[in-house]
């Protein structure tokens, strides 16, 4: 099939962008997305331009590198997809596809598509840990966790750090993302002994980085490839005023 | 003269560990605080190595090419993590685990290693439960296993199908809370360029800052490599797209020998190659052989739709070939039996290049309930991609390049044959022999990354607090810079049509035919010639886009590109020199009258260790002879 691109093109973070509109001949629905932008990126290389960068490493929906803005959704909006996992069947001949790094303060564009999304790393770096050094750990079977715990911890931790929740943001808030690791640990015995300060160092240093605060329209949910859920916000939510309070409050 | 030592400790087998560990030399917590400490790569391995060198008070710098260490490749292990933990009460011990890891590798793995790190999963799984690893639980609340990788005890740790992305996120938040505590300074988006020797000893690293193109030098007392495997080489495989092997070929250059770099992993179930364009194999769980039952057409090139095709007209090869072991025969055998059968025409799908693997019967005796309890999320991962409905055509699969066995050569205590250069993880050859179990690799990474070299290399370094602060204005760090930034003006010079993915992808396919699942003298001698002349045809007609100075992705790719035709020439000599058959190894000329591999202990039970000796010359072989004291060296049999 033949599509039109409208594609972010950004020299660097110093340089202002714009959209670049290329016709692209010759896809094969049997193409992923990225795929079909390896394909774009060849044409432009053969005939001497430069390519267009994006991020991806894995192409298969678990590292976390890639996300685009497509036509207008975080990861081109199909459930719990990431942009590696589309396919090219989702498009049709003749279709237009706008194509737009993550909008976010917090994401400044380093090039084209590409951003950089070290504010995660610095938020987790605040508090998203458990202090136990190599050696220290008594025998895993020690501490036995509820099983329905121990799911609801893995559900938060499968977040691949993607960033899509911020994109999707209108306020571009960051609170699913840092309520997705506060929970996790807060859902096991053995994060619980740090719970208070955690929850406040992260959600300082959040506020700190520039995201926005939440305003419940669940964007964020709705777009985040790994069904991270909106709950987790209210639990953290929880745990701030609990720790504000100088108290834990009981969780179940 | 390289002589290789591997310093394994006198005594028995089971105490070579401990007795090691009273003996190695430490440093005094003051003295680590003066000492500085170079880590390449920190997927999982390497974060937990990053942690656990700077709890321990040492200086680490830390460096990935990702954005983000969370995003290395162990993420996408899926099946699980052993130990030897015995919560089964099903007869599992250390010994057991560490028995089935050097029979799993048919017998090409040292027995010290092995066992170290049958011994260290122990510790490894309280650890990563003490970070905040959500492992699979039962609703006593005590951790749930499972039996995987045709093992008959029930020692896997798993989480879902993400057991290594909550292994690396764990060994991720550890290494984050070093950086807060500022004993870890993190360098993402580096590429290591090369590496820097002085008076023989590892003291630094040339790195390219990937956003602003600067070429970067960094000094330390030591240098870890654990940058992972090198299954790119096939183009297609189940790695993640940005893994290479140019950091352990730039120490490989530096004087690292090699070891058995021809030993890959070929993964059995894959996503099959659809077209083209295509740029990885998606794997899928070895679990679903338990369920699933692998056929071809009996007639070649039957055009049948498969649910039209009769049970008569259907060839169970394996159950045919392997009745007492069946579907679940090891990765190497499953793997070749499917390349026979494409090879012969009886092959599947638009290519040819596939065979079903189907769960009608499964579903017909358990429910498709039970099925998608199982699977669900497997089956939703292949509709998605393939279009097909699992639930109501079989699969499509296809073996995929996958894990690498191989790397560089590491004495038991990690250390290269360059002093003070170690290697962990994937990145070494130390504990898999020729053909790796699963859920072996999670267990071998997070066990050298905290307990093993962060003992081991205190050794070394105890040596070293006389030493004060490399400078990077030392001689020889000129040199590696300058040769790091000749190199890309080399790249960008050629000015040619091809990019580097399509020289990648030709290498690939080269590789893939003549040096994968089998291997034979007239085709590794082809493949020998056609390497050298797509060599050659890369540096006179590669095009790199010319921002050096900027982000550049095509660059990092051609740097990429360029260290695989030196592996690539490095695996065929390998190949070519090893003469048996043994695990993921096939030499068509070493095989039983029935078509079986056969080993030849008699010639070969070593490790084969290469000197570089120039980018043109044939590297030259050092043994290290296999010595098994504790187990008797059998033939594997699934007849």
């Amino acid at each position: 099939m033949n599509i039109t691109l409208e594609i972010w093109r950004q020299k660097n973070a110093r340089s202002k962008g714009k959209f670049v509109t290329y016709k692209l001949d010759g896809v094969s629905e049997e193409m992923s997305f990225l795929e079909m932008l390896d394909y774009f990126n060849k044409t432009i290389v053969e005939k001497g331009g430069e390519p267009v960068a994006f991020e991806y490493d894995c192409r298969e929906g678990i590292c976390g590198c890639c996300g685009l803005h497509i036509n207008g959704y975080a990861h081109g909006g199909a459930h719990e997809t990431t942009t590696c996992e589309l396919r090219m069947t989702k498009f049709k001949d003749g279709d237009k596809i706008t194509i737009e790094p993550w909008r976010s303060r917090a994401f400044p564009v380093i090039k084209d598509l590409i951003v950089d999304r070290s504010a995660f790393d610095k938020i987790l770096r605040a508090g998203g840990f458990i202090t136990a050094n190599a050696g220290a750990a008594p025998d895993a079977n020690a501490i036995p966790i509820r099983k329905v715990d121990a799911d609801e911890a893995f559900d938060s931790a499968v977040c691949v750090g993607c960033g899509a929740c911020v994109a999707a943001c209108k306020n571009s808030s960051a609170m699913l993302f840092v309520s997705a690791k506060i929970s996790q640990f807060a859902f096991l015995p053995q994060g619980r002994v740090e719970a208070v300060q955690r929850v406040q160092k992260m959600v300082a240093r959040m506020d700190e980085l520039g995201f926005g605060n939440c305003t419940n329209t669940g964007a964020c949910e709705a777009r985040c490839p790994k069904g991270i859920k909106l709950t987790n916000i209210a639990r953290m939510n929880r745990e701030f005023i609990g720790a504000k309070l100088g108290s834990q409050i009981v969780r179940h | 003269m390289i002589k290789l030592d591997a310093k394994i400790p006198e005594g028995p087998l089971a105490e070579k560990w401990s007795r090691h560990k009273r003996s190695v030399k430490l440093v005094n917590p003051a003295n680590k605080a003066k000492l500085d400490i170079i880590l390449v790569g920190t997927g999982l391995t390497g974060s937990a190595a990053a942690s656990s060198l700077g709890e321990l008070g040492y200086n680490v710098k830390a460096f990935c090419f990702q954005d983000s260490p969370r995003r290395a490749h162990s993420v996408a292990a899926q099946g699980g993590i052993n130990a030897a933990k015995n919560y089964r009460n099903d007869g599992d011990s250390v010994y057991r685990l560490f028995y089935d890891i050097i029979k799993g590798g048919d017998f090409r793995a040292r027995e010290a290693n092995v066992y170290r790190a049958a011994e260290v999963s122990n510790q490894t799984i309280d650890q990563l439960v003490a970070n905040g690893v959500p492992f699979a639980r039962e609703y006593s609340g005590y951790l749930d296993n499972r039996s995987f990788g045709g093992v008959q005890v029930s020692r896997t740790f798993y989480a879902k199908g993400q057991t290594g992305q909550q292994c690396l996120l764990g060994a991720y938040s550890g290494l984050n809370r070093q950086i807060t505590a500022g004993k870890v300074t993190m360098y993402p988006r580096r590429d290591m360029l090369d590496i820097v020797i002085i008076d023989g000893k590892a003291r630094g690293i040339i790195t390219r800052n990937l956003v602003t193109g600067e070429i970067e030098r960094h000094s330390g007392h030591a240098v870890v490599l654990a940058t992972g495997g090198y299954g790119t080489i096939y183009y297609l495989s189940t790695l993640a797209l940005g893994s290479n092997v140019s950091a352990a070929w730039a120490a490989h250059k530096k004087g690292a020998l090699f070891a058995n770099p021809s030993f890959i992993q070929i993964h059995p179930t894959s996503l099959p190659q659809l077209n083209d364009y295509q740029c990885k194999l998606t794997l899928m769980s070895e679990s679903l052989r338990n369920d699933g039952r692998i056929w071809v057409p009996k007639i070649k090139g039957d055009k049948r739709q498969p649910n039209d095709i009769p049970e008569e007209d259907r060839d169970y090869y394996l159950e045919r070939r392997y009745p007492a072991f069946g579907n679940l025969v090891p990765r190497d055998v499953a793997s070749r039996a499917a390349k026979e059968r494409c090879d012969a025409g009886f092959g599947v799908g638009k290519t040819g290049l596939s065979v079903y693997l189907d769960f009608k019967d499964a579903i017909k005796k358990q429910g498709k309930k039970a099925i998608e309890n199982k699977y669900g999320n497997l089956f939703e991962m292949y509709h998605k991609i393939s279009g097909d409905n699992p639930y109501e055509v079989p699969m499509r699969i296809y073996p995929a390049g996958h894990y690498t066995m191989g790397g560089l050569w590491v004495d038991y205590n990690l250390m290269t044959t360059v002093e003070g250069l170690y290697a962990i993880g994937e990145a070494n050859f130390s504990d898999h022999g020729a053909n790796r179990l699963g859920a072996g690799s999670l267990m071998q990474c997070s066990g050298e990354g905290y307990f093993i070299l962060p003992i081991t290399i205190g050794d070394y370094l105890a040596g070293q607090i006389k030493t004060p602060r490399i400078s990077t204005d030392h001689p020889e760090f000129e040199v590696a810079e300058k040769a790091a930034r000749d190199k890309i003006k080399k790249l960008m010079a050629v000015n040619g049509k091809q990019t580097p993915t399509t020289f990648h992808r030709r290498l690939g396919k080269i590789m893939w035919d003549y040096c994968g699942m089998v291997r034979n003298e007239e085709g590794l001698k082809k493949a020998a010639v056609l390497v050298k002349e797509l060599e050659e045809e890369f540096w006179k007609d590669v095009k790199v886009v010319d921002t050096e100075l900027e982000l550049n992705q095509e660059l990092e790719k051609a740097g990429r590109v360029a260290d695989f035709f030196g592996i690539a020439k490095l695996m065929i000599q390998d190949a070519l020199s090893r003469k048996e058959s043994c695990g993921a190894h096939f030499r068509e000329e070493s095989q039983t009258p029935d078509g079986e591999a056969k080993r030849i202990d008699s010639e070969y039970a070593y490790v084969a260790a290469w000197e570089y000796a120039g980018d043109d010359k044939p590297q030259i072989l050092h043994r290290e002879d296999l010595k098994f004291e504790n187990v008797e060296l059998k033939e594997r049999s699934y007849k």
